[in-house]
């Protein structure tokens, strides 16, 4: 089951399955590479930005940011 | 004997990169801004074994993909294309090896261009701490290039990277050793031949990390936008983009992961498990971002930071003040007296006095954004308030500039600095100086004491405190207006891209804390002090000149004590009612009239342009007040005042409402525009923000005293 991580903010890990939209490569230059896993940290007082896990450092991501990655 | 290196210091945000800079080069830094850009250049001298060489601290950048302005002058210092300046000799590239993955992307980018190259690995003890296991000879032989581990923060380390720079062979990195693919290969190497080796004048060593961009990008990069044969580029790189595909690559995505392919042979891509937990940046980031504790936390440091800037200045600026009176007074009784006198004294010591009172506001707020910097707490707030900041075009970390504009725009707008994005970055200082800073108090403190009655409302809320809480309101409001306005002027989309860093947190260094502070200083005093000494001298010609012989009867008289105003009644007042100053106040009356403004108004919106409080001293000086500050007496004779002709009131609640919002929205302060032009790199942008800031002003106030006036509270 995938879908997109804006639309999985609750705390927990996934895999990233594919990363599409206008801020791809610079997501997959922070080092949001398929096959990744990830973890929502938590989320910011009204809903987004989220802070997540990768490679182990933290990263917030807007939700339009987080719509660019589909988590599986 | 050693020659003379040029060394590039490139990395990521946060990976000590400015400590090590520091440590390196010492007080020997100059700090100024590139040409035509708004990034920081800070440039240092480090001497070995006898031999000086020049340390370039390049802006932190997590990619040479240039994008954003930061990135395109890392990507073209190193190319050797910025401003003609040679590409430098050594590229020291520092990683934050608790953060190893990511920050080696950088690396294997700067690898491509074939600079001779040390790779520092900084916060090993954080590494370590954390169980990481990071290898660096194992680095070493991957890269092919030296790597050093260092403790940035240890003296030692330092000479460590000293030796390391003394003893490098400037041997050049064999580039592109993590290309694998050979269609991609191929891509590049039409790229490089059709169109960047025939049409471009690019450095050689910039056609392949060039080329991937050209790939990788699928609109043809800003870079060529306008360049004549652009056609022909779009027509290669296409090409280019479908030898990847028909080979069942992606264009867009495959150079990205071939570097982190190539990249995990370095690092076993080890952060996936458990290894590297940060707990401590966990517990902390539990409570201070917590949903609720979160902005509640943020709101007592921000109000902390107010008091700072607001209330623990203060004396230290009396201080200023008091030295910068008392010397322009010995300076007046020592020198003879005549034009010279009057110029050092009023024009060159009152405005040098006007340059260094803002040091206090300043530093203190520099040590508090160095300290939330340094501790890695600010990317938090900035995360705690992106939410509500968005809605009105700007960004989480605008929040802490915009606080500090209650106290002075000046600090405010140089701490926009910590926003990354230059438009909201941008956004931000355009709409600050509509915060009403500190000195509208004395103005607003004078007219509402005078002219609005002290009543209360409801039988709670005094009138006069409303009006202060009014007006500090209607600047909010317009600030907030502003931003989602200017925010429709940008092409770009509806967001910019956010992806911040929450770096994980740390003791800051405090030596770098205090520089920080100092420098700040420094730049404000040094960059905008020489704007705002020119424009202080202009005003004090204009106040000045043209000199008038005063009448016998005008000499001779003494302070009125009569109800009825006359506006000659000392020297003084007589001398600025003559200067161009006065004049100008008098030619202008026509236009600020429907404002409810009269001509001696009309000088004090001249003079108040050096800085808003001086208006309340020029209506001393024109009122004949004895002494200074008799704010009493000036707020009587105010209410005494009578036009000669019809013998009304000149001021009433209403003019005095609209002065005000004139006041509260104008753009009257030189410091202001001085650190506006420093801080955005051109005059451009000064120039328009004093144009609708004052528009804005004048529309607001005709609209306060005309409804007004026609609905009967003239």
């Amino acid at each position: 089951m995938s879908s997109l991580l804006s639309e999985r903010t609750d705390p927990g890990t996934s895999r990233i399955k594919d990363i599409s939209g206008p801020e791809a490569v610079r997501l997959m230059e922070m080092g949001l590479t398929p096959g990744r896993k990830i973890e929502v940290v938590r989320t910011a007082p009204m809903g987004f930005p989220i802070e997540i896990k990768v490679r182990g450092y933290l990263l917030s991501l807007r939700e339009s940011e987080a719509k660019c990655i589909t988590v599986e | 004997m050693q020659q003379s290196l040029d060394i590039a210091l490139i990395g990521n945000p946060n990976t000590g990169k400015s400590t090590i800079f520091n440590g390196l080069t010492g007080m020997k830094q100059k700090i100024s801004n590139y040409p035509g850009v708004t990034v920081e250049r800070k440039v240092g001298r480090m001497t070995i074994d006898g031999t000086e060489h020049r340390v370039i601290d390049l802006p932190g950048t997590y990619s040479l993909n240039h994008k954003k302005v930061d990135e395109k002058i890392t990507y073209q210092t190193l190319i050797g294309e910025f401003e003609h300046e040679r590409s430098p000799d050594l590229a020291m590239v520092i990683l934050d090896a608790s953060n190893l993955d990511r920050n080696l992307y950088l690396a294997t980018q700067v690898m491509d261009l074939g600079i001779p190259m040390i790779v520092v690995l900084n916060m090993m003890d954080i590494a370590e701490d954390r169980g990481l296991g990071v290898d660096p000879e194992r680095i070493s032989e991957t890269l092919g290039v030296p790597v050093v581990p260092v403790v940035g923060k240890r003296r030692k380390d330092i000479e460590k990277l000293r030796q390391a720079v003394a003893g490098h062979d400037l041997s050049r990195p064999e580039p592109l050793r993590w290309q694998s693919d050979d269609a991609m290969n191929s891509a590049i190497e039409m790229i490089t031949e059709k169109w960047l080796e025939s049409y471009t004048d690019l450095p050689p060593q910039s056609h392949p990390i060039e080329a991937l961009r050209l790939i990788s990008d699928n609109q043809l990069s800003d870079a060529f936008k306008n360049h004549p044969d652009r056609g022909k580029a779009d027509e290669i790189v296409a090409e280019a983009r479908k030898l990847i595909e028909n080979n069942g690559g992606n264009p867009s995505a495959d150079e990205v992961l071939a570097r982190y392919n190539f990249i995990e042979q370095c690092t076993d891509g080890q952060e996936d498990e458990s290894a590297g937990e940060d707990t401590l940046t966990d517990k902390i980031d539990a409570v201070v971002t917590h949903k609720v504790a979160g902005p509640v936390i943020f709101v007592g440091i921000l109000m902390v930071m107010f008091q700072a800037i607001f209330s623990w200045a203060e004396p230290f600026m009396n201080m200023i003040d008091l030295i910068f009176v008392q010397a322009g007074n010995w300076l007046s009784t020592t020198l003879p007296p005549g034009m010279l006198n009057d110029l050092l004294v009023e024009g060159v010591v009152a405005g040098l006095g006007g340059v260094v009172i803002f040091l206090p506001q300043i530093m203190f707020l520099f040590l508090f954004i160095s300290i939330l910097e340094g501790t890695g707490y600010m990317a938090r707030a900035a995360f705690v308030m992106d939410g509500v900041m968005t809605k009105i075009g700007l960004h989480g970390r605008s929040v802490v500039p915009l606080i500090s504009g209650f106290a002075c725009a000046i600090p405010g707008i140089m701490a926009t600095r910590t926003i990354d994005n230059w438009r909201d970055r941008f956004i931000t200082i355009m709409v600050l100086p509509w915060m009403a800073c500190s000195a509208r108090l004395p103005v607003y403190a004078l007219m509402i004491a005078a002219f609005i009655p002290d009543q209360t409302l409801l039988g709670f809320f005094g009138l006069q405190g409303l009006t202060f809480f009014g007006l500090y309101f209607f600047g909010i409001v317009m600030a907030v207006l502003a931003a989602v306005l200017i925010k429709q002027f940008f092409p770009t989309g509806e967001q910019t891209p956010f992806m911040m860093e929450l770096p994980s947190y740390k003791m800051p260094k405090w030596s770098d804390v205090f520089k920080n502070m100092f420098e700040r200083g420094w730049v404000f005093v040094t960059q905008a002090g020489k704007i705002i000494i020119a424009i202080s001298i202009v005003l004090w010609f204009l106040a000045s000149f043209p000199e008038v012989e005063v009448p016998q009867d005008v000499q001779q008289a003494q302070t009125t004590t009569e109800t009825s105003f006359n506006a000659q009644t000392s020297p003084e007042s007589y001398k600025l009612k003559n200067s161009y100053a006065g004049m100008l106040g008098q030619a202008m009356e026509p236009v600020i009239a429907p404002l409810g403004f009269d001509w001696k108004i009309g000088i004090g919106l001249i003079t108040s342009f050096a800085a808003r409080e001086v208006v309340v001293g020029t209506l001393n000086t024109i009122y004949s007040v004895e002494g200074d500050g008799e704010v009493v007496t000036l707020q009587q004779k105010l209410i005494n005042d009578v036009d000669p002709e019809t013998g009304e009131p000149v001021f009433t609640t209403l003019t005095a409402l609209s002065l005000m919002i004139f006041f509260a929205l104008a753009m009257q302060c030189m410091s202001t525009l001085a650190i506006v032009k420093r801080e955005t790199n051109t005059w451009k942008w000064p120039i328009v923000m004093f144009v609708y800031m004052t528009a804005f002003a004048y529309l607001c106030s005709l609209l306060t005293f005309q409804v007004g006036t026609a609905l009967g509270y003239g």
